[in-house]
């Protein structure tokens, strides 16, 4: 496992450094924001992505991927993340799509997989509750058996992409207390079913989430994914390969916040001098840099890892998100605290990163969770 | 069979034929190894093992045969490492001839030189010490102040070096010296080699907080050092300082390679922390000591992708500039963190009432607290980090 860029993954970086620099910038999510928009996002440059392959990467051929892997969709994760790109390729890749490519009857993969790859499809995963905090397993929403297929009452939160999706996929527990990993199953529920309802949340960065209700809500057998208690397993893996997806996100995010403080460290002059001169402050620089470097090391490893299905995936994913959960929030408040008093004004760019860093950290869970998930996977 | 692994199984051969027995056993620490030099006492086996080394010149395999090295290839001497390492068979020598500067020699020295030292240094006649830093020029070094006055063919060098380490067991030093106190300071230093029994040189070894170090204090009054043993030009000595600079990296980036296997944290825990045979019973200790080892794991992945990048044939990274800061910082954190765990057992100077571990954990805790400092103090490093990497003005 080299952590190295091969020729092509370096040319998909720079197509994907450029693509983002010409369609998105601060500015549009500035607007989506000013003009609430509800679907926090651009059908439109969603299309544009799904043509250019995006979508599809890490998918089969035969569902109209491109049959690559986690180190390819990294690069584009990055500039995604470099751009504050809020398109949901999460959602619908790494979270939602990744479900049905490993857990789905082929029939399940045929119907759902190539148009969510082709852009005409969006899809979301419901799996946390007001309850659960970060662990996975923690399902009080109940599946019942009904007259064809099951009855789904309870509550989502935090759906990422859960407003204007086309199909939820909501975890849902058929047996076991809540907590156990036995009993899980996860259905594919339509948007329009009746019973449930999205509500649109308004968060600090300003990206599509929803809380979703299900009261009563009716779904036929075929809505199941896969086989009904192995829902546990397939969520855990599910989440895992978002949290190191998100992770490499973050360090395109972390970077472009780096570059903007160095940017007003070399022009903001105060006593005469430009303030990037002054020691303090190099140091302070210093450090966030050394920051990047160490994600952005543990970020390839855990994609490589999962190209490479290694046993080491779930720690390897704890050490990338327990680490781009500090280095991307120390960046983004020294960022601010470097800006000075415009760093503070919504007028300037930082206090973007700073929303945006914060939900990255507390997604997937937070730093300490990790650290608590790495000792127990080593046995400490 | 292709040469070069015809090469592995003669050499494996010879090895097994030759090193003595001994020789096959791991040493507790760096400094059991053979460093060389008049001043060492030898245990017959690992003066044997020097000798025949020496005298194929495989204790320093890759240098030029005609200066007494093996002469052999990158691969062959590649081949050499591999087989010493499988048969678990140890470096016949070690030391700062071998690391520094030799190859400085070999890289900018006169003929003459080279043919004088390089040899001796191969067969571990002379064991060489380092004469840098002075008392009032330690991160600004080029402000030393020792200085060499030309007398005919010699040069009078008078002055005070310090943190010299081994100066008390080195046969010759290389230093830096003051030749041109009017031009700018990086311009008026040379690089010159002196014999260590040259009247006028006396050797003070440092106390450290953590007990006897191998650091020395050395004072040179009027000593008379031949002008043939400047190495590149008077004055020039700045740019020859740069250059063993690299070899000196080089080394410290291996260091960080070596670790001895387990995790000495979870060891600790587990011995004094009741309950932890498992899970570490105390949660805030489980968590500082799961941010060490993420820490350390994150170094790793930063030192391997950086090797893996010059594998396939890149240019060192902005990464190789993180590596003495951060690897010193995160192994203070460490040594720190495991006197923590050991609890007051940890407080021991010496005597009754502690064991050999604990008294060692101390005096490493104690010992860890210059790895900030030397070599380059952490404020330099992010200085050096700050301007060249990210461009900062001054």
């Amino acid at each position: 496992m080299d952590l190295v860029l091969t020729e092509e993954q370096a040319l998909l970086q720079d197509t994907a450094r450029e693509f983002v620099s010409g369609h998105s910038s601060v500015r549009r999510i500035r607007a989506l924001r000013d003009s609430r928009d509800e679907l926090g996002f651009s059908r439109d440059l969603w299309r544009e992505m799904a043509k250019l392959g995006w979508l599809g990467i890490i998918f089969p051929e035969e569902y109209g991927g491109a049959g690559l892997g986690y180190a390819e969709l990294m690069v584009v994760l990055e500039e995604l993340g470099r751009g504050l790109v809020p398109e949901p390729v999460l959602s619908n890749v790494l979270l939602a799509g990744t479900a049905i490519a490993m857990g789905g009857s082929d029939s399940q993969r045929q119907a759902l997989l190539p148009p969510m790859i082709g852009g005409d499809l969006l899809l979301a995963l419901a799996y946390q509750e007001p309850a659960s905090r970060y662990q996975p397993h923690h399902v009080e929403t109940r599946a019942t058996r009904g007259a064809s297929g099951w009855v789904l009452n309870g509550e989502k939160v935090h759906v990422l992409d859960g407003y204007g999706a086309d199909r939820i996929l909501v975890t849902a527990r058929t047996a076991g207390a809540v907590g156990d990993a036995e009993g899980i199953a996860i259905f594919v529920v339509n948007a329009d079913a009746p019973g449930l309802s999205i509500e649109r949340e308004w968060r600090i960065d300003s990206r599509n989430a929803a809380t979703v209700r299900l009261r009563d809500v009716a779904v036929g057998p075929d809505a199941l994914l896969g086989g009904e208690g192995q829902g546990g397993a397939l969520l855990a893996s599910v989440i895992d390969r978002a949290t190191v997806g998100l992770c490499a996100e973050m360090l395109g995010s972390m970077s472009a916040t780096l570059q903007l403080t160095l940017d007003y460290l070399k022009t903001r002059l105060q006593f005469g001098v430009a303030i990037g001169s002054f020691q303090a402050l190099k140091h302070r620089a210093a450090k966030m840099f050394i920051e990047t470097e160490l994600a952005r090391s543990v970020v390839m490893a855990a994609h490589k890892a999962v190209d490479e299905q290694t046993p080491q995936v779930g720690a390897l994913a704890s050490l990338a998100k327990a680490r781009c959960s500090d280095a991307f929030v120390l960046i983004a408040n020294e960022g601010v605290q470097m800006h000075g008093g415009i760093g503070m004004t919504d007028e300037h760019d930082i206090g973007f990163f700073l929303k945006r860093a914060r939900v990255a950290e507390l997604t997937f869970g937070d730093a300490a969770y990790h650290r608590n998930r790495f000792a127990a996977l080593h046995g400490y | 069979m292709d040469t070069l692994e015809q090469f592995r199984e003669e050499t494996r051969r010879w090895l097994l034929a030759n090193a003595p027995k001994s020789m096959f056993t791991p040493v507790a620490s760096v400094d059991d190894l053979c460093w060389g030099g008049r001043k060492s006492q030898y245990d017959p086996d690992v003066k044997r093992w020097l000798d025949i080394m020496g005298e194929r010149g495989w204790t320093a395999p890759a240098w030029p045969k005609q200066y007494g090295g093996g002469g052999l290839s990158k691969a062959e001497a590649k081949v050499l490492s591999q087989e010493m390492a499988k048969l678990k068979l140890r470096a016949p020598l070690v030391g700062f001839g071998l690391t520094m500067i030799g190859p400085l020699l070999l890289q900018e020295a006169s003929e003459e030189l080279k043919r004088l030292h390089i040899p001796r240094i191969v067969r571990g006649e002379v064991r060489w010490c380092q004469g840098y830093s002075e008392p009032g020029s330690g991160s600004d070094l080029a402000s030393l102040q020792t200085r060499a006055v030309l007398d005919g063919d010699d040069f009078i060098v008078t002055g005070q070096k310090i943190w010299t380490s081994y100066a008390d067991k080195a046969d010759w030093m290389f230093l830096l010296v003051r030749t041109d106190p009017n031009a700018k300071k990086q311009d008026g230093i040379t690089f010159i080699l002196m014999d260590m029994t040259s009247p006028g040189v006396s050797v003070k070894p440092i106390l450290l907080i953590s007990g006897s170090s191998p650091f020395c204090e050395t004072f040179l009054d009027n000593v008379r050092v031949p002008r043939s043993q400047v190495v590149g030009q008077i004055n020039g000595g700045w740019a020859m300082a740069k250059a063993l600079l690299g070899h000196e990296r080089t080394m410290i980036a291996d260091i960080f390679k070596e670790r001895t296997p387990g995790n000495p944290l979870l060891k600790l825990a587990r011995r004094y922390i009741p309950g932890s045979e498992e899970k570490i019973a105390d949660a805030v200790v489980r968590d500082r000591i799961t941010q060490v080892d993420m820490d350390q794991a994150c170094l790793d992945l930063t030192l391997k992708r950086s090797q893996d990048n010059m594998k396939a044939g890149h240019k060192p990274g902005p990464e190789t500039s993180i590596f003495k800061y951060y690897g010193t910082e995160t192994n203070m954190r460490r040594r720190e963190l495991m006197v923590s765990i050991a609890g007051p057992q940890a407080l021991g100077w010496e005597g009754p009432g502690y064991d050999d571990a604990e008294l060692a954990l101390t005096r490493d805790w104690l010992r860890s607290r210059g790895n900030s400092i030397e070599g380059g103090t952490s404020e330099i490093q992010l200085n050096i980090i700050a301007k060249r990497v990210l461009g900062l003005p001054d």
